[in-house]
């Protein structure tokens, strides 16, 4: 039987990050296809491949046995393939019937060029919702206004209101409520057995092991096995998303870290449906892991004891005494010395344009200041510490940090909170996108700060990392904490399966 | 069952996407309203003629303007484009009847064009909107002081006459022109697909992208409508002054008064949402301000500080939203 897709050879890359390296994936009809694999392993960068989002470097694509080529997703869209991303098409400004029927609307008269069909519009939007089973959405409410479960509901109604050949869901049902996924799958099954193709990316393996027919795995941007749903054990899945390779060299911790009070107690910390009912405590010198799967509330966490979130609920204790975080003004400066090293360093981090000296003094500026003013000379020698304890390599202070490699970019986001002399430092994935020989320095980096009596929460999407630095990583699922692997326990297996939330395996790797 | 609750709350979903216009042309007609009650001479045919044509000037402009603040864009040229226009006209707009209306039809064109550019630079020129459009906006305004070094002009006072005056004495023609406008062109654009796809740019270019929107031609046909009303703008004055004048401080005055209308009249600066008849109430409500302190007797010289005061109240209460945030960091997005 000739596939009703065929993806070979795909390779992609940013820049020195290889997303995608002769990868494929053929899909039939009448067959739901799940796509698995770790953090990073390239499967979202696959369907985006085949939604027409980006464009690989090489590789074809073949639709019923015919090479096509994808350039832009309303090309796609015409082949017969719609994507559900995590809300990320719909349009907030306008109504639930205009983003359902945003693409090729019904026309007065049937007319190619003529106007929208306001009422045929409303009635096909109102069929979608049904058919997701969604009535309770008002097709004139702007999308704006709808919570997120919502939302996605929306989105998956609009990309079925496109009779689409193929379906692509990335994530899709991560934000729904549990009756809605349950509605969903019934839609997602009956679309099947009409015959449409459906690649699904999910890292619940309990919706997969309920909605899958065949499975690819992916590694590293490769294709690693393909089979029939159910012919695996989950861990033989586990052992196929992990793989055997191991090439970061940690530093070496040390054992015990001191028993003292906590410098940071986290008590049922609450936000908005997305972090429940956190509890934790870090102590100084400790260096506390986030594991889990992406999204599942570990950056959420880092903006509310960073002071980002309003109506945070639960209690902080810096030190033993309780703190109000409003601003990350007020927690940099006054509150208890927390510094964020943020996620996305051009536009959180770093003023681009800006030279390496004002972005590097920026968060610590109270210190150099002298009658205020700023004292430069005491600037100066802050500064060159600074750049002596990171590793900074720059062509002189005074260029733009636009100019500099992005390992030295992050070296200096991390530098310009280390300025403030925090006592809690809350790392978002710092590694991300930077070359290995600089996340070897980071990595030295944290071991130092923790020797110097720092308290450390780091979060990361590379599970070796968070096994080679961390004295203890909690996993997230959800919003929650739904596991804390210490000690022997803080395996690779462990932490995919508490990611997945499945049963980890205790003591030693198996 | 649940089709006919939804069906109950539709009046609720339409005055909740209607509320920018609603709230200009209240403060409109409010202000109007006092306006002819304090006026020495009432509401009379003259007085409303005199309102409407003022009004329609910079309604015309402000439309232009609206049209790429919808994608999210901004046209800094629309004030030049008006005055460029003028300035053809005052040269074109003479003769027999025949002739007037190939002038007419080319002056329309000629503001085409300049929205054609305007499109080409921002859409395939990848330039930001408002660096791109100051930069055409000064050609434009170099067009202007060449076709016309000196103000002047030679125009046909019949046709003039008739676009500046009023219907049976009643009806204003201006305003017949302006809904003419809203009717034939507007009302059409915001029912097509790309009048729509220029709200979905502005509301989110990329989830727009991500949608198979066509995006390069929504923002295109954007700045090229914007062309053609900055055009029957630059007509109009021509009908009403008889004269073209390459007056720069002209054109930058109505740019930012046409701002200031798409803001009052209910219209997103981020773009997506609001629409070309509130911006209308918005201009007339802002020319409106004007004729109050007039009547009022108020010292000419604390007019531009009364409408800095109502423009700050207009933009507040558009920002409301803001306190239902729930990121902070978002409220610097």
């Amino acid at each position: 039987m000739t596939p009703l897709l065929r993806m070979e050879g795909i390779s992609k890359r940013y820049g020195g990050v290889r997303a995608l390296e002769g990868a494929r994936l053929a899909c039939a009809r009448g067959r739901i296809h799940a796509v698995l694999g770790e953090n990073g392993a390239g499967k979202s960068t696959l369907l985006k491949v085949l939604a027409g989002v980006v464009r690989p470097d090489a590789g074809t694509l073949e639709l019923e046995g015919k090479p096509i080529v994808l350039p832009s997703p309303a090309a796609a869209s015409r082949a017969g393939i719609v994507s559900v991303f995590q809300e990320l098409s719909l349009l907030p400004d306008l109504t639930v019937a205009d983003n359902i029927g945003i693409v090729d609307p019904p026309r007065i008269w049937g007319l190619r060029w003529g106007l929208i069909d306001q009422r045929a519009q409303r009635r096909r939007a109102e069929a979608a919702l049904a058919r997701v089973g969604a009535e309770d959405i008002h097709p004139l409410a702007p999308v704006r206004d709808l919570p997120l479960s919502r939302r996605q509901m929306v989105e998956i109604a609009k990309a079925l209101a496109r009779n689409p050949k193929i379906l692509l869901l990335d994530e899709a049902t991560s934000a729904l409520t549990a009756s809605d996924v349950a509605k969903v799958f019934r839609v997602l099954r009956q679309l099947r057995d009409d015959g449409l193709a459906i690649v699904f990316i999910s890292h619940r393996m309990p919706e997969i092991a309920e909605l899958a027919d065949d499975c690819s795995v992916y590694r590293n941007g490769k294709h690693v096995a393909s089979f029939v749903a159910g012919t695996r054990t989950d861990a033989e899945i586990i052992e196929m998303m992990i793989g055997r390779e191991h090439t970061s060299v940690f530093p070496p911790r040390p054992t015990h870290p001191p028993s003292e009070p906590p410098a940071l107690k986290v008590t049922n910390l609450s936000w908005a449906g997305r972090l429940r009912n956190i509890d934790f405590a870090i102590r100084p010198g400790e260096v506390v892991g986030l594991g889990g799967l992406d999204g599942q509330g570990q950056r959420d966490l880092l903006l509310a004891l960073f002071g980002a979130l309003t109506g945070v609920r639960g209690t902080i204790e810096v030190n033993g005494t309780p703190v109000t975080l409003s601003s990350p003004e007020r927690t940099n400066l006054r509150g208890g010395g927390i510094a964020l090293i943020p996620e996305d360093r051009k536009t959180e981090g770093l003023m681009l344009p800006m030279s390496v000296r004002d972005n590097l003094s920026f968060a610590a500026i109270d210190r150099f200041r002298r009658f205020g003013l700023i004292d430069r000379a005491a600037e100066d020698t802050a500064i060159a510490s600074m750049i002596r304890l990171l590793g900074i390599r720059a062509d002189g202070l005074d260029g733009p940090v636009a100019a500099l490699s992005g390992g030295n970019q992050q070296k200096v986001v991390i530098g310009k909170w280390l300025m403030t002399r925090p006592q809690i430092i809350l790392l978002n994935d710092p590694t991300r996108g930077i070359d290995v020989g600089t996340k070897q320095e980071l990595y030295q980096l944290l071991h130092t700060l923790a020797a110097d009596r720092a308290a450390l929460l780091f979060y990361s999407t590379d599970y070796a990392e968070l096994i080679g630095c961390c004295d203890r990583v909690l996993i997230f699922y959800d919003g929650a904490i739904v596991r804390v692997l210490e000690g022997d326990a803080l395996t690779e297996h462990n932490l995919v399966a508490g990611a997945h939330n499945l049963a980890t395996v205790p003591g030693a790797a198996p | 069952m649940t089709a006919a609750r939804l069906r109950s709350q539709d009046f609720r979903y339409w005055l909740a996407s209607h509320r920018g216009p609603l709230f200009a042309a209240a403060l409109f007609v409010a202000m109007f309203a006092l306006f002819v009650t304090k006026h020495p001479a009432g509401a009379s045919a003259n007085v409303l003629n005199t309102a409407a044509n003022k009004g329609a000037l910079l309604a015309f402009v402000a439309m232009a303007q609206t049209l790429p603040v919808l994608t999210g864009g901004l046209d800094l040229s629309v004030g030049s484009v008006f005055v460029m226009t003028n300035c053809l006209a005052s040269t074109l707009i003479a003769g027999t009847p025949g002739q007037v209306a190939l002038g007419v039809a080319i002056v329309l064109a000629s503001g085409l064009v300049c929205g054609v550019l305007n499109g080409l630079v921002v859409v395939f020129g990848r330039l930001q909107p408002i660096i791109a459009t100051l930069a055409t906006g000064a050609m434009y305004g170099g067009v202007a002081l060449w076709l016309r070094p000196a103000p002047g002009g030679d125009v046909n006072e019949d046709f003039a006459d008739f676009m500046t005056g009023s219907l049976h004495d009643v009806v204003p023609f201006s305003i017949v022109v302006l809904a003419g406008a809203v009717v034939v062109i507007w009302l059409p654009y915001r029912r097509s697909v790309l009048g729509r796809a220029a709200y979905a740019v502005g509301s989110s270019e990329q989830a727009a992208y991500m949608s198979g929107v066509p995006v390069a031609r929504a923002k295109f046909l954007a700045y090229v409508l914007a062309g053609l009303f900055a055009a029957i703008a630059g007509l109009l004055l021509t009908c009403l002054t008889y004269s073209g004048e390459a007056n720069a401080l002209l054109g930058g005055s109505y740019t930012l008064n046409s701002i200031a209308a798409v803001v009052v009249g209910g219209t997103s600066l981020y773009g997506g949402s609001g629409g070309a008849i509130g911006t209308i109430f918005g201009a007339f409500a802002l020319r409106t301000i004007g004729d109050l302190l007039f009547v009022f007797d108020i010292d000419p010289l604390s007019q531009p500080l009364f409408l800095g005061v109502v423009l700050l109240i207009a933009v507040s209460l558009g920002s409301f939203r803001l306190l239902k945030v729930k990121k902070r960091v978002d409220l610097y997005r």
